[in-house]
């Protein structure tokens, strides 16, 4: 059985976006790149099945689209123990972009599981999962927050409007994975790093794909107004502001 | 040429969400000249599909089954596009929440049809398409234009608001799609639903704990304060790490994202990945110990205090309100 998990490279969560070429363009300058979080927590769990699988998941496969500069995100994935790497060269353009691209991946070589984090903390598309899904016709299930294996049968738990689902899936299949889904992210060890610099990385040539969508401006929220702040003593005040004025409550 | 909005139920009723979703999608149909057809799946009494026409929907399409009481993507991702293909719909919207954003990536692929998801307003402009969403967890927006002929768009909740209803009953259709072609591997064992609580997506006011509350024993005050409010509660990340508050419950950039009326913040510094998650709240109250913490630079209202005196107080003062 093998594990294919997407990996998306963005932004530090903490990064102070800026624009730049009149807000047309992301300002990179400066920015410190991580693997999206959500990817990363799939890509702990998909290391978690395999070291429970007794052999059954024989390689946990990590794959991102993108140019030369995501390189050291896709290390750092192979330094926490994916065992090897796919790296589609491009810079992504859109969801579907990057979708048609792992789809190209996916069909070379049948994976059995696909993870796909639930959205990326740059554009916020969530879109990739279910597209990759529909273009390599797999069942597909999205908010997942916990994923087994028992008795070759796959157990999953995802939220739903309201409360949560267990549901039984058949594979092949692609999760759409959130919190839960793994505890905390593995961090790579010196052991993991020395060896992750001999673990294959192949890069291959992406192919056409029509841009459906385009980022054609940025624009920054409106910076908020100052804080009225209020001691303990006039907890009253404020309430009444809120019943009279701001009709809150 | 029409707009089809996928209207979601829950347990065979509509909520304010779905409301709002039909406003803004009628709005967009009076531009373009155009009607909007609403899709429901799943079990819903006629009457409750009626009422969406109160909301702008012409008609409704109904689609009901045995295998249609749970979400499979596949299936109703399928669902959905046969429908777009019988009505001729250009423009398909849903909302950006779990069901909207397991469906339209499926929808948009299937199609070709570009995906932009958590639009915010109407389209600044049709010709070329260009529309707002927010982006890098709410510190942006981004002008998206969409090239295809075919659009799928998926709503923020809270940023348009619902219309006035109107007197009009919607037309009910019933459609059954061709669909026994698309095999269910997916096999439902158990629903958990959360019960007697006001859930954070149907909230508009939300009241939030975060690691300044101390103990999972202190939120019984924020419980009370919700009670009072009418609100859902919530809560910062450690709160839910720590096991204090259910994971459901966790706003901010890895949980949920939501956009409330009013937001109360009592004991949350406010860290960056925190404040992504609700700073699209139209009213933010902060309550905090540390005059400096960075939550006071969202709010609009701050108390500077100890939640364990300011919160008895303000859930008396609103109980004062509300006896009138």
């Amino acid at each position: 059985m093998k594990i294919l998990v997407c990996i998306s490279d963005v932004p530090d969560t903490t990064t102070k976006i800026k624009f730049k070429d009149n807000n047309t363009t992301l300002d990179v300058n400066g920015i410190q790149w991580i693997i999206n979080p959500w990817d990363e927590l799939a890509l702990t769990r998909a290391l978690e099945l395999k070291e429970a699988s007794g052999g059954i998941i024989q390689s946990v496969t990590v794959a991102n689209v993108g140019t030369v500069a995501s390189e050291p995100t896709i290390r750092k994935a192979l330094a926490v123990g994916a065992d090897n790497a796919i790296r589609i060269d491009a810079q992504p353009k859109d969801a579907y972009y990057v979708a048609a691209q792992l789809a190209n991946i996916v069909k070379a070589e049948s994976y059995d599981i696909v993870l796909v984090g639930r959205d990326s903390a740059d554009y916020n598309g969530s879109a990739v999962g279910g597209m990759l899904a529909e273009l390599i016709d797999y069942n597909s299930l999205s908010s997942v927050s916990s994923l087994n294996i028992e008795n070759g049968k796959i157990r999953i738990n995802r939220e739903i409007d309201g409360g949560t689902e267990t549901i039984e899936a058949e594979l092949p299949f692609l999760a759409i994975v959130q919190k839960g889904i793994s505890k905390e992210p593995r961090i790579p060890a010196m052991r993991g790093i020395m060896m992750a610099r001999t673990k294959p990385l192949n890069v291959v040539q992406a192919v056409a794909v029509e841009i459906l969508t385009e980022d054609v401006s940025f624009e920054m929220p409106q910076p908020k107004g100052s804080c009225k702040k209020f001691d303990s003593e006039n907890v009253k005040t404020l309430v009444s502001l809120l019943h009279n004025e701001a009709k809150l409550i | 040429m029409s707009i089809l909005v996928y209207t979601e139920n829950r347990e065979g009723i509509f909520k304010k969400a779905t409301f709002e979703l039909l406003s803004y999608a009628k709005e967009m149909a009076k531009t373009l000249n155009t009607n909007v057809v609403a899709l429901s799946i799943g079990q819903v009494e006629n009457s409750e599909l009626e009422k969406l026409g109160n909301y702008g929907a012409t008609k409704v399409l109904n689609t009901q089954g045995n295998n249609l009481s749970f979400l499979d993507n596949k299936l109703f991702s399928k669902i959905v596009t046969t429908a777009v293909e019988k009505e001729g719909a250009q423009i398909i919207i849903m909302a950006n929440n779990i069901s909207g954003k397991a469906l339209s990536p499926r929808v948009s692929a299937s199609l070709k049809a570009g995906l932009v998801t958590g639009v915010v307003g109407l389209p600044s402009s049709y010709e070329p398409f260009v529309i707002k969403k927010l982006v890098f967890t709410s510190k942006a927006f981004s002008n998206v234009k969409v090239n295809s002929a075919l659009k799928v768009l998926t709503f923020a909740q809270n940023s348009f608001g619902v219309a006035e209803p109107i007197n009009a009953v919607a037309h009910v259709e019933t459609f059954n799609p061709q669909i026994n072609d698309v095999p269910v591997k997916n096999r439902l064992i158990e629903t958990n639903r959360i019960t007697g609580k006001l859930l954070l997506t149907d909230a508009e006011i939300v009241v939030s704990g975060g690691r300044g509350l101390k103990s999972a024993e202190n939120f019984s005050l924020l419980e009370e304060l919700a009670g009072v409010l009418g609100a859902a509660t919530a809560c910062s990340r450690p709160v839910s790490d720590e096991g204090w508050r259910p994971h459901s419950e966790h706003v901010g950039q890895t949980g949920k994202i939501i956009a409330p009326v009013l937001y109360i913040a009592c004991g949350i510094s406010g860290a960056i990945q925190h404040v992504g998650g609700i700073s699209s709240s139209k009213f933010i109250v902060a309550i905090n110990n540390d005059k400096d913490a960075p939550i006071f630079e969202i709010a609009d209202y701050g108390i500077v205090g100890d939640f364990k005196t300011v919160l008895p107080e303000m859930i008396a003062a609103i109980k004062e309100i509300k006896a009138g």
